[in-house]
C-alpha cells in the first residue's frame, strides 16, 4: 500500500512542500492540511510543482482548511481533490503510513 | 482501526490540536478507535485546566475532555516535557514540593514510552505540529 | 522478523537548539530503545545540523545534548541515514559531522560506522517502508 503524506506549511513561507514532494514517490498521497492549503490555488508560483506531482500522485486538500481560509474548491488547481475531515480519516486508513513534513 | 494521535504544539499558538481534535471526531464518527491520544513538546499546554479562552472562541481543554469522556479516550501528557514546562498533576506536584498544579483530570501524566507503545499497538500514527 | 516488531523511523529535518525538537526528538528515539523495535534515524533538511561535530554551548547556555548522539550505538540504535543532497546543499561532507559508530555483537564487537550516506531518492523508498514514522 502507498504512503500518505501531509504537508502543513505554506509553500510561500517554509520549504515542507519541497521536501515532501522530493521524497514522495510514485502512487503516494499528498494531502494539504492548515496553511498549506494555499499551495493549491491557482496561479501561484507552486502551481508548476504541484502540477507536475499530479501526473503521477494523489493531491488533496482539506476543504474545512481552504474555506477557513477564504477560498473555495472551485480556486484549486484541476486534479486536486478536497476532502472532508472524514475523507481524511478514510485516506489515514487507506495509506499504509502516514508522514507529516513539520 | 485504532489510531494514535501524536500533538507536538500547545493550544491556541497553532492549529495542530484543533487539526487532531476534528480528526479524532471524525474518526470515532465513522467507528475507528483512538488508541492513545499523546501530548508531547509544547503539545502538554493542552492539558491545562486553568486556560480562561474569551466567550466567544473554543475551548480546547475542554473540548478534548469532552470528546475523552464521550469515548474513554486514554489522553497522556508526556511527564518529561510537562516538567519542563511547569505542567504538573496534583501527586507530581506533591512529589517534588510545588505549591500548585494544573492538569486537568481528563489527562493523565505518563512516560514518553506511552507514545512508542502507542505507536506499536495502533494500526496507524499520526503527528500533529508545526 | 516477528509481527510484534515495527519498523519505526524517527525523521529529523529541523536544526537543534533553536526549537527544542531536535532534543526532544530524541528523547523519544532513546526510550524506543527500551522496545525491541526496528528503529533507525533519518536526518534531512536542517536536520543534518542536529550532528555536527564540535558542538559548543558554553556561550550560548544552551544545554548541549550532542553526547548522547554517540550513545545511539550502546542502545542498539544503528541505523542512520544521511540525506547526501542536504548535506550538498549546505556546503557540508560526513567530516563536519560526529562519527556514530557501534559495536557489532555478530561480529565479534568490531566496531562499525552507524551512519549511512543515502541519496533523495534512496531515503524516499527508507521512508516508504516504514510501518511509523515520528518527524520533527
Amino acid at each position: 500500500m502507498a504512503k500518505l503524506h501531509i504537508v502543513n506549511k505554506s509553500p510561500f513561507e517554509r520549504s515542507s512542500l519541497d521536501s515532501c514532494l522530493s521524497k514522495s514517490t510514485e502512487g503516494s498521497t499528498i494531502l494539504l492540511i492548515e496553511d498549506a492549503v494555499v499551495g493549491a490555488l491557482k496561479g501561484t508560483v507552486v502551481a508548476d510543482k504541484l502540477t507536475a506531482a499530479i501526473a503521477n500522485k494523489n493531491v488533496c486538500v482539506l476543504g474545512s482548511d481552504l474555506n477557513t481560509r477564504g477560498f473555495t474548491e472551485a480556486e484549486i488547481l484541476d486534479g486536486i481533490k478536497t476532502v472532508d475531515y472524514a475523507g481524511f480519516v478514510d485516506l489515514v486508513a487507506e495509506h499504509s503510513n502516514v508522514q507529516s513534513w513539520l | 482501526m485504532k489510531f494514535t494521535l501524536l500533538i507536538n504544539e500547545g493550544p491556541y499558538q497553532h492549529q495542530a490540536s484543533d487539526t487532531a481534535y476534528q480528526f479524532a471526531k471524525a474518526a470515532l464518527e465513522k467507528g475507528h478507535e483512538i488508541y492513545r491520544v499523546f501530548f508531547y513538546n509544547d503539545g502538554v499546554n493542552n492539558a491545562t485546566r486553568l486556560a480562561i479562552p474569551p466567550q466567544d472562541d473554543r475551548n480546547i481543554t475542554e473540548n478534548w475532555a469532552a470528546l475523552a469522556k464521550e469515548h474513554e479516550l486514554d489522553m497522556v501528557v508526556c511527564i518529561a516535557a510537562a516538567q519542563r514546562r511547569g505542567m504538573l498533576d496534583a501527586d507530581e506536584a506533591g512529589r517534588q514540593g510545588k505549591d500548585a498544579n494544573n492538569i486537568h483530570p481528563a489527562f493523565r501524566i505518563s512516560g514518553l514510552g506511552q507514545l512508542v507503545e502507542g505507536g506499536i499497538q495502533a494500526d496507524r500514527l499520526l503527528t500533529f505540529g508545526d | 522478523m516477528s509481527e510484534n516488531i515495527k519498523k519505526f523511523m524517527f525523521v529529523n529535518t529541523k536544526a537543534p537548539y533553536g526549537t527544542v525538537y531536535a532534543l526532544e526528538s530524541l528523547e523519544v528515539v532513546l526510550i524506543s530503545a527500551a522496545f525491541d523495535q526496528d528503529v533507525s534515524l533519518a536526518f534531512c533538511d536542517d536536520g543534518v545540523f542536529q550532528i555536527t561535530d564540535n558542538q559548543k554551548t558554553d556561550g550560548s547556555g544552551m544545554k548541549n545534548f550532542s553526547a548522547a548522539y554517540k550513545a545511539l550505538g550502546d542502545y542498539d540504535i544503528n541505523k542512520i541515514y544521511i540525506e547526501k543532497e542536504s548535506l550538498e546543499e549546505r556546503g557540508l561532507t560526513l567530516d563536519n559531522l560526529m562519527k556514530l559508530t557501534y559495536e557489532d555483537e555478530d561480529d565479534d564487537w568490531a566496531e562499525k560506522d552507524s551512519i549511512h550516506l543515502v541519496t533523495r531518492a534512496e531515503l524516499a523508498d527508507l521512508m516508504d517502508k516504514q510501518d511509523v514514522t515520528i518527524s520533527s
